[in-house]
């Protein structure tokens, strides 16, 4: 007997074909869209919300306290806050931001097993990578960059000294964020998706950051009062916060505000590094990670 | 009672987390055990590693991975109405899970605080046994607080540490008034209790704390007991 395909009349599909490029824009938004509950039940919204405004109330009580000081003729000893150092001093916040939200990009696709149905698409293993890494980045970016750029608007409102300085000091922050953004969103994604199970990606990307520095302070406190400063100031390489801002302290001009500056002489370029190495590494993780969960 | 506690220990140590379980602690005796070897390990370093690092960071993050643990993931994928169905008291299925939390506390978190005391300073001061103490009733007051937050939200792990992280170490640095309401504080006041050495100073009393301790721990059990009696089972995400 031999099989025949008939021609039932469903229409053929001829439009145009959108692409890998069409894709990626695709995930990127999406994901984007997902680390905020956008698109998502009230319930996926409250929590990114809530700490996204818990993220600007220092900063609009920063320039609330400054409007009112400059207004009653005061102003010369009250200051905004820094804006490199906002990140650093809201750190808690922002590692639960990205403990929160890296299982809801990282970790949901492997539970309910639809990566291949990403991958029946023309989207290549790296560009599913570069979403997602892209779309929690940009998430961070919008977290840390925001309340920053009230502080300098508030500068601006209140005809704060110097404000060329303020205005590079502000680029600077900014160029400061997307550092910490980037090398954030690595250790939060490469943890999650070694994590797929729902609350426990949590607790392993939080475990990771509060051990990390825990230890790293400790250490740093013990180092410090046996006055081997440079083994504190090391030390400080194995926690991102410290990281990062180390950076941003050598290529940036800041001012620290973590507990340690980065060490003298080949600290920076060594702490740049590892910030490099971080995100190439977490992103090789990332690519054999889901190449394997493909597969499966 | 025993099959539900077996299926729990099975749950917790069977997958990954597991490997959590034996990395946290296992930080703290790298610490402790380097901070020997190179002599550092005097009483009041002793005190402020197992102040900061046993206490402010093991001890409720593994209280927050067991807590939520035992409970959590069999809500949110709805296995929980497999124990459910059974003819068992609702309370009698928290109050189970509750107990197999504190022993993995207990198990991953007070004893290793009691052995890296005693690596750094052997009795003295009697450090060891005063940390482990309050190591304890710390790890059993989060572990009520933290079953409670299972059974009440599918947001217990994110609400626990905001709770841990931003209430008692950020805005318990600046504002004294959010120290008497913190188990950290808590448990650090019976340590002081228990202990002879001066560095360790706690800003609420024990008379205080005691009594915070019990409540928090009777009210926790008994909401979570409660809550399990009328819970709804959704979909996850």
């Amino acid at each position: 007997m031999t099989s025949v395909i008939h021609d039932i009349g469903y229409r053929h599909y001829d439009g145009p074909r959108l692409g890998r490029a069409y894709a990626v824009r695709s995930l990127f938004t999406h994901n984007l869209r997902a680390a905020y509950g956008l698109g998502r039940p009230v319930k996926a919204k409250i929590m990114p919300f809530l700490l996204f405004t818990i993220m600007l109330l220092p900063a609009a009580i920063s320039v609330a306290i400054t409007a009112l000081a400059s207004s009653i003729g005061s102003g010369q000893s009250i200051n905004l806050i820094r804006y490199s150092a906002y990140a650093v001093y809201l750190q808690p916040l922002i590692a639960i931001f990205l403990a929160a939200q890296s299982p809801v990009l990282a970790s949901r696709d492997l539970r309910f097993h639809v990566t291949p149905l990403y991958f029946s698409r023309p989207l290549s293993r790296l560009d599913y990578v570069l979403a997602k890494y892209g779309a929690l980045t940009a998430a961070l970016f919008i977290l840390l960059g925001t309340p920053i750029t009230i502080l300098f608007i508030g500068a601006l409102a209140t005809k704060q000294k110097h404000l060329g300085t303020h205005a590079l000091d502000w680029a600077g922050g900014l160029v400061g964020c997307l550092m910490f953004a980037l090398v954030l969103a690595a250790i939060g994604l490469v943890v999650a998706a070694f994590t797929p199970r729902r609350g426990f990606g949590v607790t392993a990307v939080m475990a990771v950051y509060l051990i990390s520095t825990a230890a790293v302070t400790s250490i740093q406190g013990i180092a410090e009062s046996q006055t081997k400063f440079g083994v504190a100031r090391w030390a400080g390489v194995f926690t991102p916060f410290n990281l990062v801002d180390d950076v941003q302290v050598w290529a940036l001009g800041a001012k620290s505000s973590s507990p340690e500056p980065p060490p003298s002489g080949l600290g920076g370029p060594v702490f740049t590094l590892v910030c490099v190495a971080v995100v190439a590494g977490s992103l090789a993780i990332l690519y054999q990670r889901f190449r394997k969960a493909g597969a499966r | 009672m025993n099959t539900i506690a077996y299926i729990t220990f099975r749950g917790m140590l069977g997958r990954r987390r597991a490997l959590l379980l034996f990395i946290l602690p296992a930080v703290l005796l790298l610490l402790s055990i380097g901070l020997r070897v190179t002599g550092n390990a005097d009483l009041d370093t002793a005190a402020a590693l197992l102040t900061q690092f046993g206490l402010g960071a093991l001890l409720p993050l593994l209280a927050l991975l067991a807590g939520t643990g035992v409970i959590g993931p069999e809500i949110d994928d709805g296995q929980i109405m497999y124990l459910m169905t059974k003819p068992i008291a609702r309370p009698i299925i928290s109050t189970t899970k509750y107990l197999v939390a504190v022993a993995l506390v207990v198990g991953f978190g007070v004893v290793p605080i009691f052995v890296s005391g005693l690596i750094m300073n052997g009795l003295t001061a009697g450090l060891a046994s005063g940390f482990a103490l309050g190591a304890l009733v710390g790890g059993i007051a989060y572990c009520a607080l933290f079953v409670a937050l299972a059974v009440m939200s599918r947001f217990a792990v994110t609400i626990g540490l905001i709770y841990a992280l931003v209430w008692e170490n950020l805005i318990g640095r600046y504002a004294s008034g959010a120290r008497t309401l913190s188990v950290r504080q808590w448990a650090i006041s019976v340590t002081d209790l228990g202990t002879n050495a001066t560095s360790v100073t706690s800003e609420v009393h024990g008379s205080t704390a005691v009594p915070l301790l019990i409540v928090l721990t009777v009210l926790g059990v008994a909401v979570a007991g409660w809550k399990l009696r009328t819970l709804s089972i959704t979909g996850s995400d």
